[in-house]
């Protein structure tokens, strides 16, 4: 018991490091949407070296969301949220058909579709932007919301297929079987028995899914120009009022509101979206 | 692969005759898995023939009529550029150092979100964040910690006696690749250490157990008990990563956007494709790149056999 009681305070202790080295660039992050630009560029305007501003003001959020930031960063967000979604949608329907017969059918080919799911995984992106900007060019994808819906299909299905194949081959099968004997017809058996164990693991994949859509940087700023430019392309691309200001609150404050709706997902989510990252990975 | 009994017995039996409920399954097998394989393959099958085609030939968007067969010169041009070599450089050490820091790091995490008690879910929380971020985000946050003017960074060193506080750590190679490295990290040790959280969670408690019991110091059981089970864990984590870290874009993009030598492989390739469209140039490029991935992936897939061969005896 006294063994058990150190070992629990060392393990505290070391959790105090950790912890700081993760929060602090996250609160640096806030502290930089929250400084005016001429709190940017005068460390006074802040205290503990720099770090928070004395007068936090939410101007940048209001260039962003009203102001002459808002033009640019709005478009952008709904770009985000039509790709990643519309992404995430047609990559889990797909993997979840494809799960379903690797967990659950024989059939040939099984594993030469998982290889084929580990080999495109491992397609570095960047390989792929040269040829797919050439054909988009040419046949009027280029900027345009399936351009690059299109490509995260690849950026996502092997992940999906892995992940939702790990969680289908935990379900027990027999129960549909057992179901059956009890009088049920086999799509009463699948519906009321099957699709309930199976929702979790389809739900967590594509959480999953819509972090790797909404994290991708490649593809949006090499496939897009203006039209369907996506919030981390916009980001990097993005400019101040005048060619010698920096727009960095502005920047950090698009940054923050994009970044809280994924923090929340990970609250509420979190033992799932740790499941799902490992299940698929570490068992496979 | 889970070979279960039933599935063997349907599988001598298929050798005789295939009955018409296999039959059936294979078909219903094919078609259900058939969309999601089709689009993997024409979506990154497709480009990379493309991406081989074009690097034989001589090609500017710009200029298409211009287009004409010139073997391997694509190849021969990238290869004898010093630009080449210095992105190949940059590649492969920041590849090895956010790879080995990750792994301790991860580990050291890993291990603290596993024996924990107190505030676990805060931990195992808060560390899952930084992942979840866009790494234009942290790349950005990371960029003007570090400015000067800006930035936290050198008023905190300020603090420390006998240093200058205006260090410009996006003046030279090595400064930037030191905070390249240090947000790349930041952002993906947390999926390290969850894909080593997940193996700690595997290993045998009772072998600790009786470790302890014969009087194995903490660090010799972490050697001889907790290292060895976690070896399959370990080894998916380093392939993941380094083929991640490898292909490293967004974090040198925002940045430096390749300044003082701080080009990737992946950022010379959208060089010469984007900026300056040379399909052809940077299709060998590509290819190139593929190839690096795919020898590195070679090595990884092959230590594993060697893993699972030893599992299973």
């Amino acid at each position: 018991m006294k063994q058990s009681a150190k070992g629990t305070g060392i393990w505290s202790v070391l959790a105090i490091p950790i912890m700081l080295w993760t929060a602090v660039p996250l609160l640096w992050m806030l502290s930089l949407s929250l400084k005016s630009a001429d709190m940017l560029a005068d460390p006074d305007a802040s205290v503990l070296g720099n770090f928070w501003p004395k007068d936090p003001t939410l101007e940048n959020y209001k260039l962003i969301f009203s102001g002459g930031a808002s033009d640019l960063f709005m478009p952008a967000l709904r770009n985000s949220l039509i790709v990643c979604l519309l992404a995430t949608l047609i990559s889990v329907v797909l993997a979840m058909f494809c799960a379903y017969a690797i967990s659950r059918l024989e059939f040939k080919g099984k594993k030469m579709i998982l290889v084929t799911a580990l080999a495109v995984s491992f397609f570095p992106v960047v390989a792929m932007v040269t040829p797919l900007f050439e054909i988009w060019s040419k046949t009027g994808l280029f900027d345009t919301i399936p351009g690059l819906v299109i490509p995260y299909l690849a950026l996502t299905l092997p992940l999906s297929i892995w992940t939702m194949s790990a969680f289908f081959q935990q379900i027990p099968w027999e129960m549909e079987q057992a179901a059956q004997v009890d009088g049920a017809s086999s799509w009463q058996a699948f519906r009321k028995v099957i699709i309930p164990l199976a929702a979790p693991g389809v739900f967590t994949t594509a959480i999953i899914t819509f972090f790797i859509a909404w994290n991708d940087f490649v593809f949006a700023i090499s496939l897009t120009s203006d039209r369907a430019r996506t919030v981390p392309a916009a980001l990097a691309f993005f400019t101040g009022a005048s060619q010698f200001e920096q727009p960095t609150g502005a920047i950090m404050a698009a940054a923050v509101v994009v970044t809280i709706p994924v923090v929340i997902l990970v609250l509420v989510f979190q033992r799932r979206i740790v499941a799902g990252l490992t299940s698929g990975a570490v068992k496979g | 692969m889970s070979a279960s009994t039933p599935t063997q017995e349907r599988a001598k039996g298929a050798k005789a005759r295939l009955s018409d409920r296999s039959r059936s399954e294979q078909r219903l097998g094919w078609k259900l898995a058939m969309p999601a394989f089709v689009v993997m393959v024409l979506v990154t099958g497709y480009p990379i023939l493309q991406a081989v085609w074009n690097s034989f030939f001589a090609y500017r968007l710009t200029d298409p009529d211009n287009r004409h067969f010139v073997g391997l010169n694509n190849y021969l041009v990238s290869l004898t550029d010093q630009v080449f070599w210095s992105a190949m450089w940059m590649t492969i050490l920041v590849t090895v150092i956010t790879v080995v820091v990750e792994l301790v790091l991860g580990f050291i995490i890993a291990l603290t979100m596993h024996r924990i008690v107190m505030p676990r879910r805060t931990l195992r929380t808060l560390v899952l964040i930084p992942y979840s971020i866009i790494t234009v985000v942290s790349g950005f946050t990371w960029l003007y910690a570090f400015s000067t003017g800006t930035g936290f960074v050198n008023q905190w060193i300020q603090w420390m006696p006998g240093i200058d506080a205006s260090y410009n750590w996006f003046g030279g190679f090595w400064s930037s690749l030191f905070v390249i490295s240090l947000s790349e990290i930041w952002k993906t040790t947390p999926f390290m250490s969850l894909l080593l959280l997940a193996g700690l969670a595997q290993v045998d408690t009772s072998m600790e157990e009786a470790a302890k019991v014969d009087g194995a110091s903490w660090l010799q059981t972490l050697i001889k008990v907790i290292l060895p089970s976690m070896k399959a864990a370990v080894m998916v984590a380093l392939l993941f990563r380094t083929l991640d870290a490898f292909r490293i874009f967004d974090n040198i993009f925002i940045m430096t956007g390749g300044a003082n030598d701080t080009s990737s492989l992946s950022m010379l390739i959208y060089r010469q494709t984007i900026d300056r469209t040379e399909i052809g140039l940077g299709s060998a490029l590509s290819v190139i790149l593929f190839l690096c991935v795919l020898v590195i992936a070679a090595v990884f897939v092959k230590a594993f056999k060697v893993d699972l061969a030893e599992g299973r005896g």
